[in-house]
């Protein structure tokens, strides 16, 4: 895939979150991709292994809970960046303006052509070209090669907003619920969708954490790791920390004229878990997901809010105000994303 | 490059879906050849065809069609002095066809648009993809990362609510075209050579909201939910605006759409459009509308229909007025075209009795 410009790689963190030990299949997969980009690699601080498994040749940081416990301090270590959320303390300690994430459990996918598709560019030049939230485009991505804005476009809108993050999407295994898989047992994603779209002001949607982009000096506060559900687990399925944290990224790039988009880049997501299994835990989930979705239809940040940390700050104290009460996994939940913004400035204010 | 398909050997389709409820509207001014390639897919179904222009004139059809036919002078002795709401030298006229339609669902394609050809080669049904698409619920409240969450071998992702997975009717099927896009006359006169060659094989929920440029060129609707709102208003003839008949009608469908919780999508199908306009005789047309489309947007996206609003005539009658109050003062045309709405919505229901509020 050729993609219009070079990338300036120096830009650019890769962040894994390492749930496995065993790094080695997964970096050797991406080497061609990875090579010449720094990578972070932070440990899952419950993880029982002492040392990660990193091929050579890669231009890598690696975190694990002993760096975290100095950064943050050791009682939020494992409450904060436990399980998936590990990877958010990568996304504190960047000094880049971009960031790529990826679950350490896909592969580079393949194109319809069968060429393997290069994820980390992909991403990149998302974050690069402007978002098109305000109005929708039927020809998907006007900035793509070959495509252009349509007919009934307004010209005023044509030339985008910043482009806060980049979503990907998944292959073979896709990013389902536990029910829906278990349900489907075999259903596999095959579908390679060719288009990179905005998504439009005010759509929620669920952003998921496995293969994501976005440009950290704009929007880094608002990855807020901070809800956890009961139960969590080290599978997706047993998690929504990342549905929550896109919930708040949408709305507060919503607040302050940004866009994010979904589509390519495609990874292979490999089979891990088992759903049926998955099911039988007692899944809070849904419930939170099912309360949160009306509040924040509802909810309008005050135009005062016009940081990054300052949305981040109202978006936890409405939280708090308006579903606190429901379930104190949104009361944890907004205090973790006011602590999360004490780091963030606190990590960053001297760098 | 890409190119139609060949649709010579494709069996006729004896099990067409909606074959007795689903009419195929098509404007023309010259002829109906492209019939021809469509065949197999479209045959078996009813066409209503609107010819605008010179009245005199006969368009041939390819034998085999069940049609019904409308010229100029059938639009106004049918209409009487309500015949001033269709236009005249422009494909808006198509939506005569929808008025007098009896059928519960509409195809409306151009007559340079043929069968597309998806990435394995295959001939596209269109027809049969939009029927999909309107027969299968839409999601707008939500936006579904994997697009359309009923398709086979897609679902909803995680974190999509439970309580929002039964998703609403579907009031629109929006196709695209291969080959020449959809562009206006100034990105044409940019870009003469560019063709679309790209095959994006996912349908979309466009999400509540959210205002989309509408074409009319490979269009599906489902008449009983929203076709009173499917004026192509006043274009062509005596008209100081053209181009913009297919994209009005799209904003204040959606803007009802959001207000009765109706779902419209895009995506597939594709066809293969084969014919470009000229850019110059385009960009005369479109002139104005560049302009006053700056503020046509505004007032879509702020447009709020009252609670009392629960048809689809209502809805509409609401917002002609709200045209002629907030964009007359841009021009006076918008006066007229607030007026032109009224009349469509009493020619309609005199028309279609059966479906007044």
């Amino acid at each position: 895939m050729s993609l219009d410009h070079e990338i300036n790689k120096n830009e650019v963190d890769i962040v894994i979150g390492a749930l496995n030990a065993d790094l080695t299949p997964f970096l050797d997969t991406w080497r061609p991709f990875f090579t010449g980009f720094h990578l972070i690699i932070v440990k899952d601080p419950e993880l029982k292994e002492e040392e990660l498994n990193i091929p050579q040749g890669f231009d890598v940081d690696v975190y694990s809970k002993t760096d975290m416990e100095k950064v943050v301090g050791s009682s939020d270590t494992t409450a904060m960046f436990s399980g998936y959320s590990c990877r958010y303390f990568g996304y504190l300690v960047s000094k880049k303006k971009y960031i790529v994430s990826i679950d350490d459990d896909c592969v580079p996918a393949k194109d319809p052509k069968g060429f393997l598709v290069d994820a980390v560019s992909q991403h990149v030049d998302n974050l690069e070209r402007p978002a098109t939230p305000l109005f929708f485009n039927t020809l998907y991505d006007p900035y793509r090669e070959g495509a252009d804005f349509v007919r009934g476009y307004p010209f005023s809108l044509r030339s985008g907003v910043p482009c806060a993050a980049s979503c990907g999407l998944w292959l073979n295994l896709a990013d389902l619920d536990a029910p829906t898989q278990a349900l489907k047992t075999e259903q596999r994603n095959t579908s390679y969708v060719d288009a990179v779209m905005t998504v439009p002001l005010k759509a929620m949607l669920p952003i998921s954490g496995i293969n994501i982009a976005f440009n950290r000096e704009l929007v880094g506060p608002a990855l807020v790791p901070a809800l956890r559900i009961a139960g969590e687990g080290r599978v997706r399925w047993e998690t929504l920390e990342d549905v929550w944290c896109g919930m708040c990224l949408k709305h507060i790039v919503d607040h302050l004229g940004y866009g994010v988009k979904t589509g390519l880049p495609y990874v292979w997501r490999n089979e891990r878990g088992d759903a049926v299994e998955s099911l039988k835990k007692k899944w809070e989930g849904m419930k939170l997901m099912e309360k949160s979705v009306p509040f924040f239809e509802s909810l309008k940040l005050p135009e005062s809010a016009v940081t990054v940390e300052d949305c981040v700050v109202e978006l936890a104290k409405a939280v708090r105000e308006q579903l606190g009460s429901d379930d104190h996994a949104f009361t944890q939940a907004a205090d973790a994303m006011v602590k999360w913004v004490q780091l963030w400035s606190s990590v960053n204010s001297s760098g | 490059m890409v190119e139609p398909a060949n649709t010579v050997g494709i069996p006729l389709n004896h099990t067409a879906l909606l074959k007795d409820e689903l009419d195929i509207v098509i404007p023309t001014i010259r002829n109906l050849d492209f019939l021809e390639m469509w065949r197999p897919f479209l045959q078996p179904y009813h066409l209503i065809i609107v010819q605008d222009g010179d009245p005199s004139k006969t368009i041939a059809v390819p034998e085999g069609f069940d049609y019904e036919l409308y010229n100029r002078n059938d639009i106004n002795r049918i209409l009487g002095p309500k015949a001033s709401c269709i236009s005249f030298k422009d494909s808006a006229c198509r939506c005569f066809g929808y008025m007098v339609s009896k059928k519960k669902y509409i195809f409306t394609i151009d007559d340079d648009c043929f069968v597309a050809k998806d990435p394995s080669g295959k001939a596209v049904n269109a027809l049969e993809q939009h029927i999909k698409n309107l027969l299968c619920p839409s999601s707008p409240f939500f936006f579904n990362t994997l697009y359309d969450p009923y398709r086979e071998g897609a679902d909803f992702v995680r974190g999509y609510p439970f309580s929002l997975r039964e998703g609403v009717s579907t009031a629109v099927s929006h196709g695209l075209w291969l080959n020449i896009p959809d562009y206006d006359a100034p990105t044409q006169l940019v870009k003469p050579k560019e063709r679309n060659t790209r095959y994006v094989d996912a349908v979309m929920t466009i999400p509540k909201g959210t205002l989309f440029p509408m074409c009319g060129m490979n269009l599906a609707f489902d008449r009983d939910l929203i076709g009173p709102a499917m004026y192509f208003g006043l274009m062509g003839d005596g008209q100081p605006i053209g181009r913009y008949d297919d994209m009005w009608a799209g904003w204040c469908v959606k803007v009802i759409c959001d207000h009765l919780g109706l779902g419209v999508k895009t995506g597939l199908p594709y066809i293969y459009h084969s014919k470009a306009s000229n850019p110059f005789v385009n960009l005369k047309k479109e002139y104005k509308g560049i302009f006053w489309q700056e503020d046509i947007i505004p007032f879509f996206q702020s447009a709020k229909l009252s609670k009392e609003a629960v048809t689809v005539q209502q809805c509409y009658l609401e917002l002609s007025k709200l045209v002629k109050e907030k964009l007359s003062p841009i021009d006076p045309y918008f006066d007229k075209l607030a007026d032109a709405m009224v009349t469509w919505i009493e020619a309609w229901d005199e028309l279609n009795p059966a479906t007044k509020a």
